[in-house]
């Protein structure tokens, strides 16, 4: 445990010395300037303490964004709209959701792929090709098409969010599914067993490995996913909209925050994921 | 000659003409030419030749995992597919091939679930072929508690388990050091004795096909075929240090003398 202690701090103090450094660099222009219009000349230290705290810095320092941070998880009535956990539990509940049809989905169509000669050839290009489509540019569609037939709020941002997240389960899962070698395929002809028993008590099991490492980038995806699709339309929660708002508003405190948030958000989740692989696994006898 | 006679009278695989070729791009490969063949119930045969003999397609061909291109295999008086159908066999593998996510006891059980046998049914099976591999005890470890040596013998109690006449293994125990191995010939035969089943074994090992069959099958390549078929004259009971008898040694000859006229080790 203390092993690992040190080199994450060094690499967080390492982080946090160029963060400053380079908030002094960029907003140092603005302080400048307001020296200018002023009269004044600026000595070093004046430099350095006009970009600590500005109102809109174009980088704000670390304690900026922690004080940001702060203010929104903890300085909030969570039912606030200027609560950053409000926000995060909008996020978050589009995540989730689009992360059970993308799940589902990349499933069932993995599945497909290995059970079906013509699914294997027609399915896996179509997948590749909406991975390589951006999505920013299919999101407001999604938006769009789905409120014109009268859906809104939180399905939309779940199908955007799924769209990204059932590939790398699709992926994951056709791998996985065909990961028994050709011995054990026999094994399973001389008992004349059919394709779902080979299915359930073969492939199934075998996939397990392959399927958690999969749902660990599958849930990082639902997350962007759920975060884009916040962002057209003008949506009002969500820590998408807390980011949209905030470059509106160059409220570059407000954006840095919903950041963090959304990052520690991510990694939860991630860290949720690896728990309940490290569980199963253990359950199964497949860790040692 | 009875051992012979009572072959003759029950047949449990008959091969005639047998024939089997892969095409591939580099043209036909002739796996198999000509094989004839009869094997007996009870009768322990062993398969050997060097490699590229057809010696495990012949034995893929009994278990209906390859199809015969020519000639006619049966295997109790049905074609391989009908018989695999019926399962006829247990089929061990050079890889004891056991799935990690499974106890030794749920290993054994798989063929079970999969053959419809009542919960109960399954228990006391699993019960009964693991003490048959002298497993007893081990049913609740996982696979990689086990030594090779041991997960060998359970994946033999997985193909006992359902109770199948015929037990067919290609180089079971190709993959363990030699001591593991002799140990394992030995409880093997012992096994056999008890049970009575008929055996089709794929080995490259001289002493080993010597030591455990009634019958040594020699193959050779290019294209796979038969060119030797020696009854044991050694007596049913056989301790190891039987390998050190004048016996073993002259059928040990003339399994290497029949390796050698089929094959001239170009």
């Amino acid at each position: 445990m203390m092993r690992s202690v040190l080199p994450i701090l060094t690499v967080l103090a390492a982080i946090l010395v160029v963060w400053y450094g380079a908030a002094v660099w960029l907003n140092s222009a603005w302080a400048y300037d307001q020296a200018a219009r002023e009269g004044r000349e600026l000595t070093l230290v004046d430099v350095v303490n006009g970009t600590m705290a500005q109102e809109r810095p174009v980088l704000p320092v670390p304690h900026q964004v922690a004080k940001g941070l702060w203010d929104g998880v903890a300085g909030q009535k969570i039912t606030s709209k200027r609560s950053l956990v409000w926000h995060g539990w909008v996020t978050l509940s589009a995540t989730l959701l689009g992360f059970a049809i993308g799940t589902g989905l990349g499933i069932a169509l993995a599945v497909g792929i290995v059970h079906n000669k013509a699914m294997d050839l027609s399915v896996m290009p179509w997948a590749i090709a909406s991975q390589t489509i951006p999505i920013l540019a299919i999101a407001p569609m999604v938006i769009v098409v789905l409120a014109s037939l009268g859906v809104t709020g939180l399905l939309p941002k779940a199908v955007i969010s799924a769209y990204l997240s059932f590939f790398p389960v699709l992926v994951g899962m056709v791998k996985g599914l065909r990961a028994p070698d050709g011995m054990q395929l026999d094994l399973l002809k001389t008992y004349n067993a059919s394709s779902a028993a080979t299915f359930w008590k073969l492939r199934l099991p075998a996939s397990m490995p392959y399927l958690f490492a999969s749902l660990k980038v599958g849930i990082a995806a639902s997350l962007v996913g759920a975060i884009v699709g916040e962002l057209p339309a003008g949506a009002t929660a969500g820590l998408g909209a807390r980011l949209l708002s905030g470059s509106y508003y160059g409220q570059t405190v407000q954006i840095w925050a919903a950041l963090f948030a959304a990052a520690t958000l991510a990694a939860v989740l991630v860290m949720v994921v690896g728990l309940i692989e490290r569980v199963t696994l253990k359950r199964m006898g497949m860790a040692r | 000659m009875m051992k012979d006679l009572s072959s003759m009278a029950a047949p449990v695989i008959e091969a005639q003409g047998v024939g089997l070729t892969f095409e591939t791009n580099d043209g036909p490969v002739h796996a198999l030419k000509d094989v004839n063949l009869t094997i007996g119930r009870g009768d322990f045969v062993s398969f050997i030749g060097p490699s590229g003999c057809g010696k495990t397609t012949f034995l893929r061909a009994i278990a209906a995992l390859e199809h015969p291109t020519e000639g006619r295999l049966t295997v109790n008086g049905m074609t391989p597919d009908k018989a695999r159908q019926a399962r006829a066999y247990g089929y061990v593998f050079q890889a004891a091939g056991l799935y990690p996510w499974r106890t030794i006891a749920g290993n054994v059980k798989l063929p079970l679930e999969i053959m419809g046998f009542s919960r109960a049914e399954q228990e006391e099976r699993v019960q009964k072929v693991l003490s048959l591999v002298d497993l007893e005890g081990f049913g609740k470890k996982f696979p990689w508690q086990l030594s090779g040596g041991m997960q060998q013998r359970a994946s033999i109690a997985r193909a006992l388990a359902f109770d199948a006449d015929i037990l067919l293994m290609d180089e079971p125990f190709g993959a363990l050091d030699e001591i593991v191995r002799d140990r394992l010939n030995e409880e093997l035969l012992k096994l056999w004795a008890r049970t009575g089943k008929t055996i089709g074994f794929v080995t490259h090992s001289i002493p080993e096909a010597v030591y455990l069959s009634t019958r040594i099958v020699v193959m050779s390549p290019r294209p796979g075929r038969i060119t030797d078929v020696i009854e044991s004259t050694l007596p049913r009971e056989r301790p190891l240090d039987i390998r050190d008898t004048p016996e073993f040694i002259a059928i040990a000859h003339r399994v290497r003398e029949g390796l050698r006229a089929g094959h001239s080790y170009d």
